[in-house]
């Protein structure tokens, strides 16, 4: 395959940032898309130019290191992360966008890399519980209702890839969030902090200048795990709920 | 609590879903008034005087309506204020677009800001013309909305104006009744549909309820 490349390249936070046409040939159908950038890469270093910097880390799909918005969708047109996105789903001769994440949480830090470590702040506000460390303690002790255990799950497979916050036209972390509230909101290890955690985590969301939901559904769309949107919905619940409590005490 | 809710995004929203709520129960009342034109003026004109005796004796007269506009009034600000506050807080979060832009969104959904700016001017244009009679067309006669309507709809920029607006409303009601389910956290997969459905049938029936008016002033069925 044959495909033209328009990368954004930009040297660092400050600098003006532009997009840049890039051809690469040889491309095939099986390679991942970070594959094919690493092709590209290594003809950029051979002629001494400088390489286009981009997130990866793991390439299995399951760490949400990987970003890349490719052709203005967040990880590309199929519904996986861009490591496991394949150029099987283009076509020879095309032209390929790729952009960082935008949003004003995400500062752009070079090229396609944006500092994502709002997040890690997000998770630091209540994104976990209060258990005693040790040995692990036995599973059958904490009784856990299987469709609250599969709620859980669902919304624990969130990676934190962010992709929720590029494709969200208000550059909102609300999917991000819910998922992760929702996690541990319904469990019992994660009683304890109930209240706490929706307004707290919701209060530092709000701090670190991401925008607010106006039910666009991008979100929900673009998630490479599939959260689904209604998972807003149960954080805002469980926020009313929390914020009726709060009152009275 | 109070402030607890207006600084956060999401109680914020919570306001507006509210407001939203209480606004769109008063057009469905609002909107079946209206239809009282299609039995004449006798009919009409007495319904519009029902309305200032509504809760005598005890209320005093025109006090049950000056609840409710105050009410409405109430819904109005906190509903643009925090329209106003949320958008500011969108735009800022994503202050450069992408280069390769993609069609995004349902039209209702795209359209809820400027939709909302529309509605609010109608909402100023329509007060001024049909309550104190200030920008009406000819003579405005209170206690006479009968005629006033007919005056107002016999010109081609009422019809125009309102038109517009109501199919403004449509769409906001769309996307805003289902959104503020949603805000208000009684959203849920099973429920989904439903909601949806509520949402465009609401919609609809408010568009064509509100539009049937002056379509019927225009087709001479009121006159």
């Amino acid at each position: 395959m044959k495909l033209t490349l328009r990368v954004w390249r930009q040297k660092n936070a400050d600098a003006d940032g532009a997009m840049s046409t890039y051809e690469v040939d040889d491309i095939s159908a099986d390679m991942s898309f970070l594959e094919m950038l690493d092709t590209l890469n290594e003809e950029l270093i051979l002629k001494g130019e400088d390489p286009v910097a981009f997130d990866h880390d793991c390439r299995e799909g399951i760490c949400g290191a990987c970003s890349l918005v490719i052709n203005g969708d967040a990880h590309g047109p199929e519904r996986t992360t861009t490591c496991q996105l394949h150029m099987r789903s283009f076509q020879d001769g095309d032209t390929i966008d790729v952009e960082p994440w935008r949003a004003s949480a995400f500062p752009v830090v070079k090229d396609l890399v944006v500092d994502r470590s709002a997040f890690d702040r997000i998770i630091q506000a209540g994104g976990y519980i209060s258990a005693p460390t040790g040995a692990a303690p036995e599973a059958h002790a904490t009784a856990v209702p299987k469709p609250d255990a599969d709620f859980a799950f669902e919304h624990a497979e969130c990676i934190g890839c962010g992709a929720c916050v590029a494709a969200c036209p208000n550059g909102a972390a609300m999917l991000f969030t819910s998922a992760k509230i929702n996690h541990l909101n319904v469990l019992p290890q994660g009683a304890p902090e109930r209240e706490t955690r929706v307004l707290d985590m919701v209060a530092q969301m709000d701090e670190e200048g991401f925008g607010g939901c106006t039910l666009a559904g991008e979100c929900a769309t673009a998630c490479p795990k599939g959260i689904p949107l209604v998972s807003i919905t149960g954080m805002n619940k469980e926020w009313l709920r929390a914020a009726r409590k709060s009152g009275r005490r | 609590m109070t402030r607890t809710v207006w600084d956060s995004s999401v109680g914020k929203k919570a306001v507006m879903a509210v407001s939203g709520l209480i606004m769109l129960m008063y057009l469905v009342v609002h909107m079946f008034g209206n239809l009282k034109i299609f039995f004449g003026s006798g009919d009409f004109n007495h319904y519009a005087h029902w309305l200032r005796t509504l809760g005598e004796p005890f209320l005093h007269y025109e006090w049950a309506l000056w609840i409710i506009r105050v009410v409405l009034v109430v819904a109005v600000v906190a509903h643009a204020t925090a329209a106003y506050q949320l958008s500011r807080r969108d735009i800022r979060a994503r202050p450069s677009k992408y280069v390769h832009k993609k069609p995004r969104s349902s039209y209702a959904t795209r359209t809820m800001r400027w939709g909302g700016i529309i509605l609010g001017l109608f909402i100023v244009w329509h007060i001024l013309d049909l309550t104190t009679g200030t920008a009406h067309p000819g003579g405005f006669q209170p206690g006479h909305p009968y005629q006033n309507v007919i005056d107002t709809f016999s010109t081609w920029y009422g019809d125009v104006i309102y038109i517009v607006a109501m199919l403004a409303l449509g769409l906001h009601i769309r996307h805003g009744f289902w959104s503020a389910a949603q805000t208000l956290g009684a959203g849920s997969r099973t429920r989904d549909r439903a909601l949806k459905t509520i949402a465009d049938v609401l919609a609809l029936v408010l568009t064509v309820g509100f539009i049937s008016v002056p379509v019927g002033v225009m087709t001479g069925l009121v006159s």
